[in-house]
């Protein structure tokens, strides 16, 4: 069986949304390079708090691509309220399984797309619970480990 | 066009060691411990490949032991000699950074088990000093072993100063040869090596088999028990026709040294000069004292996978010392033992070439990896931070 599943392999070798937002309402980075992946979205939301228009860069695997490039998808079009619904399960869902040690990569998209949204709710002036946006632990999204 | 640049990885059989192998698979597929004569033919096999693995190492044939593979090899003469020296109270062992896992967990496991384990530094340019060595040298010493030619970035050991100054403190030497072996030259006498690694896959032999040379007088302390084969220190039936073609690919390989490396080396210093000309490139560890086919490279702002997977879409096969590719969090511990940060790590590429790659593949290679490099830079927010001068360049 391959690494991948032909969906990653789709979304990585065709990633949808690639490249940046120059006026964007909200930009998102999480990951570190020194543990080989960053993920960074940018997105675009109307008056009705709809995510109009959504881009990734990402620096890392091609897990890391593939999940970023499915979660932007997932989300473009629908409101911030639903995008903050989108869940690390969905992604791999969506992209029919990944292997255990690439299920970190999903999280980071789950936490990309909320650091995003956090961003647009900050630049804003929207009040939030920022018990909602506690900041993801990278070592924790790496399970505990990657020689920091 | 498919190119297959990872030959440090594995070999692809060759057709000289497939005909060696076949007679034992099919007629002559006696076991060489029977007594009649059908199983002695077997048998013959056995001595007479012993007999060509000694003779192109310079070793006597009963000094050699075929195994499973190198790891084996490895396990069994570093145990060997923890075992010999804690009869004599020494439990001291030393190695370096950069040893294959199979030197570097036996080592962890002896560790646990009360023994000391000092591991050499390799510096950037991925060479062992002997000044270091003569330093961590102890009266309680066991064993020093150190690698011919390191699997990731092909550098070239000091093997026989190695030697020298081990046999001259009277401390069993042990060499890693597995990427060596059938490349370079290698004199077990001449270097002063006690015992030594190879494994028959890297040079045109089939997987799943290799040789443990070990000196006279190093008594071995087996892994395998069972019966008598290998004079009573490797238990199991052999491997006769793997055997047979590892005898006839080391053959094979050491009378046409010096062709392939005439070939290789054209290809190789192709694909430095023109992968060096990605800007924020690296070459990893030092050419001077280097292995013909081996180039590791790494380009800033990209992960190793993600080069891998666009490579092999466009048929090149090659390894990375990312941490994705490494199946652990981490990135290679040869590269972060050459000092290399751990976000240049990531963004590692190995290619190990053969006399079977041919100019035309490597021009496609030469072609390709700036293409992906830049293509992977372009969505990279790494490169975009260091491109902004957000974040400083570290190559």
């Amino acid at each position: 069986m391959a690494l991948y599943s032909e969906k990653v392999m789709d979304h990585f070798r065709n990633p949808r949304n690639v490249g940046q937002i120059d006026d964007a309402d909200g930009v998102g980075e999480v990951g570190n390079a020194k543990c080989g992946d960053i993920m960074r979205m940018y997105i675009k939301v109307d008056e009705n708090r709809v995510i109009t228009d959504i881009k990734f860069n990402t620096f890392g695997c091609g897990s890391a691509i593939a999940t970023s490039s499915m979660a932007t998808e997932m989300i473009k079009g629908k409101t911030i309220e639903e995008a903050l619904k989108l869940s690390n399960q969905a992604v791999v869902k969506a992209l029919d399984g990944l292997p255990t040690h690439k299920i970190h990569c999903s999280v980071l998209a789950e936490q990309a797309v909320r650091a995003a949204v956090k961003d647009y709710y900050d630049r804003h002036g929207i009040a939030y619970n920022p018990e909602d946006f506690k900041e993801i632990d990278p070592e924790e999204a790496h399970g505990g480990h990657c020689g920091l | 066009m498919f190119v297959y640049a990872d030959n440090a990885a594995t070999t692809s059989v060759s057709k000289a060691a497939l005909d060696a192998m076949l007679p034992y698979l099919t007629e002559n597929y006696g076991n060489p411990s029977s007594l009649y004569a059908f199983g002695q033919r077997a048998q013959e096999a056995l001595q007479e490949a012993r007999e060509t693995v000694a003779h192109y190492i310079n070793a006597d044939p009963k000094e050699i032991y075929f195994t499973s593979g190198g790891s084996e090899a490895d396990n069994q003469a570093i145990v060997s000699a923890a075992r010999l020296g804690a009869r004599k109270g020494k439990k001291h062992l030393i190695s370096t950074k950069f040893e294959h896992h199979a030197v570097l967990h036996t080592l962890a496991k002896l560790e646990k088990e009360g023994y000391e384990v000092t591991l050499l530094d390799v510096h950037e340019d991925g060479v062992v000093r002997l000044e270091d060595l003569e330093a961590a040298i102890r009266p309680d010493t066991a064993l020093v072993t150190v690698m011919f030619a390191n699997n990731e970035i092909g550098t070239v050991q000091p093997v026989a100063e190695i030697g020298a100054l081990c046999r001259a403190r009277g401390i069993p030497f042990h060499c890693d040869a597995v990427q060596a072996a059938g490349h370079m030259p290698i004199d077990v006498k001449a270097m002063n090596i006690d015992m030594l690694a190879m494994s028959g896959h890297k040079f045109h032999a089939p997987k799943g088999v290799g040789v443990l040379y070990a000196r006279r007088g190093m008594v071995l302390t087996n892994i395998i028990e069972g019966g008598a084969q290998e004079r009573g220190k490797r238990a199991g039936t052999e491997n006769v026709a793997g055997i047979a073609a590892l005898a006839a690919a080391l053959k094979e390989s050491c009378d046409n040294m010096e062709a392939n490396t005439a070939k290789i080396i054209p290809m190789r210093d192709k694909l430095f000069a023109e992968l060096s000309k990605i800007p924020h490139s690296k070459i990893n560890g030092s050419l001077e004292h280097h292995v013909p086919g081996t180039v590791n490279m790494c380009f800033e702002g990209i992960e190793g996978e993600s080069l891998l997977l666009k490579l092999d879409d466009a048929g090149i096969c090659a390894s990375s010392g990312s941490a994705c590719t490494s199946g652990s969090l981490d990135p290679s511990h040869v590269l972060l033992a050459i000092g290399l940060p751990h976000e240049v790590a990531h963004g590692s590429l190995r290619l190990s070439i053969g006399e079977y790659n041919t100019m035309e593949q490597i021009e496609h290679i030469c072609k390709t990896v700036p293409k992906v490099v830049e293509y992977l830079r372009a969505m990279s927010p790494v490169w975009d931070e260091l491109q902004k001068g957000e974040r400083k360049h570290l190559i």
